[in-house]
């Protein structure tokens, strides 16, 4: 428990470990997405955190919230879908709350921004099958683990991501796309949810490998 | 008539869908600059944050243009809309509206609004008034509050006057556009059968054809005026024989 607090570094490692998961998930998330929505996300996601590492190796970001508002422009112009902006402004009200270095109370200020962000755009609330699944479960256990610093943090946030991820398979969508197949969404997990705890996992790692 | 100041940006999934609603609007109002931002950036289906910020960031770029309001057809696509105007910043933030209404109707509405000089609120007002229309011409008075009656308020001391329609397909989508942007106009309340007379939507849900009466009635400072040009125009057949593009 040596990391008191996250910087620009655990930013960019965070970006680019992103960008790997969901590159060799390509495949999984798209197999979700054409099963109750329309098979582009892996796709679209992939080539998006491409872009974000692509264009933050252009830059010379100081903090964690330039390079998150680096990453949510890119994210919005190259994810096609709902995702787009919902990542977008996820990641672009997680910019604005970052600051220069993140302390436990940081990180679940951050998570608390992107959720916010994400629920403002996307009008979802818990139990719906979407990201928010995820989202809502991450912020809440990084606020309760942020006594314990940034790294125990994002910890807790990807546990209880890929948690809600998981809880999603039952649920019948009632928002977004996967809403018009009904009950036949049952028994899926939804991709956005599922994608969002790669992100978190991929937060986590950066986290405890700086 | 007032000169244009405010621009519209059409967002739909298709850019073709895009393209054919501006192409609509701009038939009924010419000099309000539309921009389409329809599909994806490599063209598919869907929509791009690039194409529609650029469309608002070129459209503050007219001159003469100090506002511009967005209209979208479906989800993701007002996701977008929203994801750009919450990336503004500064003062151009508070030049841009979102609209929430009828994707065509809205643009239409919004068009020939624009076209009469209105300013951003108002314009961004007659994308949401056109969503009331599919009630067959329930219409509120424009861009007041709404009256929460069917009929705009009637001044009892507004001018009154009848006209017969002269022109041959009665008030059919292009008149009804050149009425509405000529009482758009002036500072005076027009209204025809009732309706709101700077309502597009509201004139063409009349039905009204060749040979029929309307009731018009104006009131305001330029209650006077705006009755002349309605007469005018009514006698010139709203300019059906003039060849427009």
């Amino acid at each position: 428990m040596a990391t008191e607090t996250l910087g620009h570094a655990w930013a960019l490692d965070w970006m680019e470990r992103a960008r790997a998961a969901v590159s060799a998930e390509r495949i999984a998330l798209i197999d979700l997405d054409r099963a109750i929505g329309d098979g582009d996300h892996g796709e679209n996601m992939d080539r998006g955190f491409t872009a974000v590492t692509a264009k933050l190796a252009t830059q010379a970001p100081g903090s964690p919230g330039e390079v998150l508002k680096t990453a949510a422009t890119t994210l919005m112009s190259t994810v096609g879908g709902a995702a787009g902006p919902l990542y977008g402004t996820a990641f672009l009200r997680a910019s604005k709350a970052a600051g220069d270095a993140l302390d436990g109370d940081g990180v679940a200020a951050l998570l608390d921004a992107a959720v916010e962000g994400i629920q403002a755009r996307g009008k979802a609330e818990p139990g719906e099958k979407t990201m928010v699944d995820a989202w809502v479960p991450a912020a809440r256990a990084a606020r309760e683990a942020a006594a314990d610093g940034p790294v125990a943090a994002l910890r807790a946030a990807a546990e209880a991501a890929a948690t809600g991820a998981a809880e999603t398979e039952p649920m019948v969508a009632t928002k977004g796309r996967a809403s018009y197949l009904g009950q036949r969404s049952a028994g899926h997990r939804d991709p956005g949810a599922q994608s969002t705890a790669l992100l978190l996992q991929a937060a986590a790692e950066a986290a405890e490998a700086q | 008539m007032a000169a244009v100041r405010t621009g519209l940006v059409v967002v739909s999934h298709s850019a073709k869908l895009a393209e054919g609603v501006v192409e609509v609007a701009g038939q009924m109002a010419p000099e309000v600059p539309l921009r389409p931002a329809g599909g994806t950036d490599d063209g598919g289906i869907g929509t791009s944050f690039e194409l529609v910020d650029a469309a608002v960031t070129d459209l503050l770029a007219v001159d003469g243009i100090d506002g511009v309001v967005v209209v979208t057809d479906l989800g993701s696509a007002t996701m977008t809309a929203e994801s750009v105007l919450e990336m503004l910043e500064g003062a151009v933030a508070d030049t841009v509206t979102l609209a929430d209404g009828p994707l065509v109707e809205g643009a239409v509405a919004a068009a020939v609004s624009a076209q009469g000089g209105a300013d951003r609120a108002a314009v961004a007002h007659a994308v949401t008034e056109a969503g009331a229309t599919f009630g067959a011409g329930r219409t509120t008075a424009s861009p007041e509050p709404a009256t929460g009656a069917d009929e705009v308020a009637q001044d009892a001391d507004a001018l009154a006057q009848d006209f017969v329609l002269v022109n041959e397909v009665g008030l059919h989508a292009r008149p009804a556009a050149t009425l509405a942007r000529l009482v758009t106009g002036f500072d005076a309340t027009v209204t025809v059968n009732g309706v709101d007379g700077a309502s597009v939507l509201a004139l063409m849900a009349l039905g009204l054809g060749k040979g029929e009466t309307i009731h018009v009635t104006a009131s305001g400072p330029q209650a006077a005026e705006a009755m002349d040009a309605v007469a005018d125009s009514v006698a010139d057949g709203f300019g059906e024989g003039v060849a427009t593009n």
